[in-house]
């Protein structure tokens, strides 16, 4: 059984008085475990479809299920990375990641040992007393990672998490991300619009386009981690969906 | 329509600064430097007003030197030994009081008034107008309402501070509430709180800032209305002997009851101020 099963999923919102098609028939499966990126130029529905799977919209059409359960509504059980990370100020770094503990009621001592075990994972216990705005954004996103781990999510899902990065901090949050992927056997659905990244972090990756927004095609990428962004075959599939996602484009011009 | 609360302190973190880093004592002379620039310009206003009015017959204003004696009588007496001689603190005190507690019930009222009305829509459909239409009423045009209401003393008084301090807390409480950033709702969600809990666990911690500048605001109007608030009767109180010289033409009283709010004024801002920052360090946007 999937994980993850979208089954003709369409979304229309009404903006200004103009109703706007930001889905259509989109259909999904995302097994446990598995690496998906979402990559499509804007406007392509990528982002609603990662807001439905959390539960902060509805679809207008079709079933959103988790483990055949239709979602209803966000839950600790899909947690959200969002690109302008979403941390609590007021909270330092510790008690934002014991925030979803705390939430749903664990007894105390179990937050205080999952919460530095968490700190420790992303490597920020000299800043565990720090608030959000002392930190960089690299850390802030850590700590956002770290606060839905924290919460036992089954799948993370990311909102272009670092796409306000410099390249640096990027790179390093991607290899940081794979590890704790492959340690902990999460399921990550993944938006971004950089190729590069896309064929770098994914199992598969599901190409969208455009007006109105759905789901084009699919790529598995096969490519052994970690992998070579300057390899052979990594600009082969580069080349691939570079051509697919320009040819959207191409026609949405025409 | 929150309003920042200082503009002159040190600029916020940039996003990879870590922790702030300690500050190079600094020597004596650079530290009053700051005093004394803020001291320039009312000395330069004490030396006009002395030349204005020292040695003048029949002059209605006294000059500095005479305040500055009434005032050592008002606070310590042995000078002139009248009706007035040593009682500033009592004077000084009635009025603390009727500022702290006047400000206490508005604080009272309006808070949980402002988080109604910011979060449910129905309430503040209800009141939201009919407030807006009263903001616009000077506490001096209640005075004679609130005397007919709660009589004179008092109580009436307390009533007068109170509507002064009660605005500012209720709109900066709705602004706070109305403010918040809709993500951090969608965070608190995704990470199980819901419903009562994101009340007391997101709305409120979110809109401290607001609310505490509308405090701030507030204790300072509780002062700015605290001699209007003393035109009720009542025997005591820096408005009141403020109110009762002007009558005697005691002028030199006058003066030092208006310099010794501007003082206490001044300090009870600072205490606040203090306090803000003390409880919301976590805030890039308290200075």
């Amino acid at each position: 059984m999937p994980i993850l099963d979208l089954r003709g999923v369409s979304k229309q919102f009404v903006l200004q008085g103009q109703r706007i098609e930001a889905l259509r028939g989109a259909n999904l499966h995302v097994r446990k475990g598995e690496f998906v990126c979402l990559i499509g130029a804007s406007g392509c529905g990528k982002s609603t479809l990662l807001r439905i799977v959390a539960g902060f919209e509805t679809p207008s059409e079709g079933k959103a299920l988790m483990w055949d359960t239709p979602i209803d509504g966000p839950g600790p059980q899909r947690g959200m990375v969002f690109q302008d990370y979403g941390l609590f100020p007021w909270l330092n770094v510790r008690n934002n990641i014991a925030f979803g503990p705390v939430s749903r009621g664990i007894p105390k001592k179990d937050v205080e040992e999952v919460t530095e075990r968490f700190i420790s994972l992303i490597g920020l216990q000299r800043f565990a007393n720090a608030y959000p705005h002392q930190l960089s954004g690299g850390m802030k996103q850590r700590v956002a990672i770290a606060r839905v781990l924290a919460n036992d999510a089954e799948i993370v899902l990311m909102d272009e998490p670092f796409g306000a990065l410099d390249a640096m901090t990027r790179e390093r949050l991607q290899d940081e991300l794979l590890d704790i992927w492959k340690r902990t056997g999460l399921t990550v659905l993944f938006v971004t619009h950089s190729i590069e990244e896309a064929i770098f972090l994914a199992d598969r990756i599901v190409v969208m386009s455009p007006g109105p927004g759905r789901i084009a095609n699919e790529v598995k990428v096969d490519l052994p981690r970690p992998r070579d962004v300057a390899g052979n075959d990594f600009n082969e599939i580069r080349r691939q969906l570079s051509l697919q996602l320009h040819s959207h484009h191409g026609r949405k011009a025409a | 329509m929150s309003i920042s609360l200082e503009t002159a302190g040190p600029s916020l973190a940039p996003a990879s600064a870590v922790e702030p880093a300690p500050q190079p004592s600094a020597s004596l002379f650079s530290r009053l430097r700051n005093p004394a620039i803020a001291l320039l310009f009312p000395a330069t206003v004490l030396v006009f007003w002395h030349f204005a009015t020292y040695g003048k017959k029949y002059g209605l204003i006294p000059p500095p030197g005479d305040v500055a004696v009434e005032l050592y009588d008002l606070a310590f007496g042995g000078i002139y030994d009248d009706a007035y001689s040593k009682t500033l603190l009592t004077h000084l005190l009635a009025s603390v009081s009727r500022v702290y507690g006047g400000f206490a019930i508005a604080l009272m009222v309006a808070l949980p008034l402002g988080l109604l009305i910011g979060r449910i829509a129905l309430v503040r459909k209800l009141l939201d107008p009919t407030l807006q239409v009263l903001r616009p009423i000077p506490v001096t045009a209640w005075l004679p309402l609130a005397m007919i209401m709660f009589g004179l003393g008092p109580r009436s008084a307390f009533f007068l501070v109170c509507l002064g301090a009660f605005y500012p807390i209720l709109l900066n409480t709705i602004f706070g509430v109305r403010s918040v950033d809709p993500r951090l709702f969608e965070a608190a969600s995704m990470l199980g709180c819901e419903g009562t809990a994101q009340f007391f666990r997101v709305v409120l911690p979110a809109s401290l800032p607001a609310i505490f500048t509308g405090l701030r605001l507030g204790l300072g109007f509780a002062w700015v209305v605290i001699v209007v608030g003393e035109m009720t009767g009542v025997q005591t109180g820096l408005g009141a002997i403020i109110m009762e010289a002007r009558q005697l033409s005691r002028t030199e009283i006058v003066i030092c009851g208006m310099i010794v709010i501007g003082i206490a004024g001044f300090i009870s801002d600072r205490a606040i101020l203090w306090l803000g920052r003390y409880l919301l360090k976590w805030s890039p946007n308290i200075a």
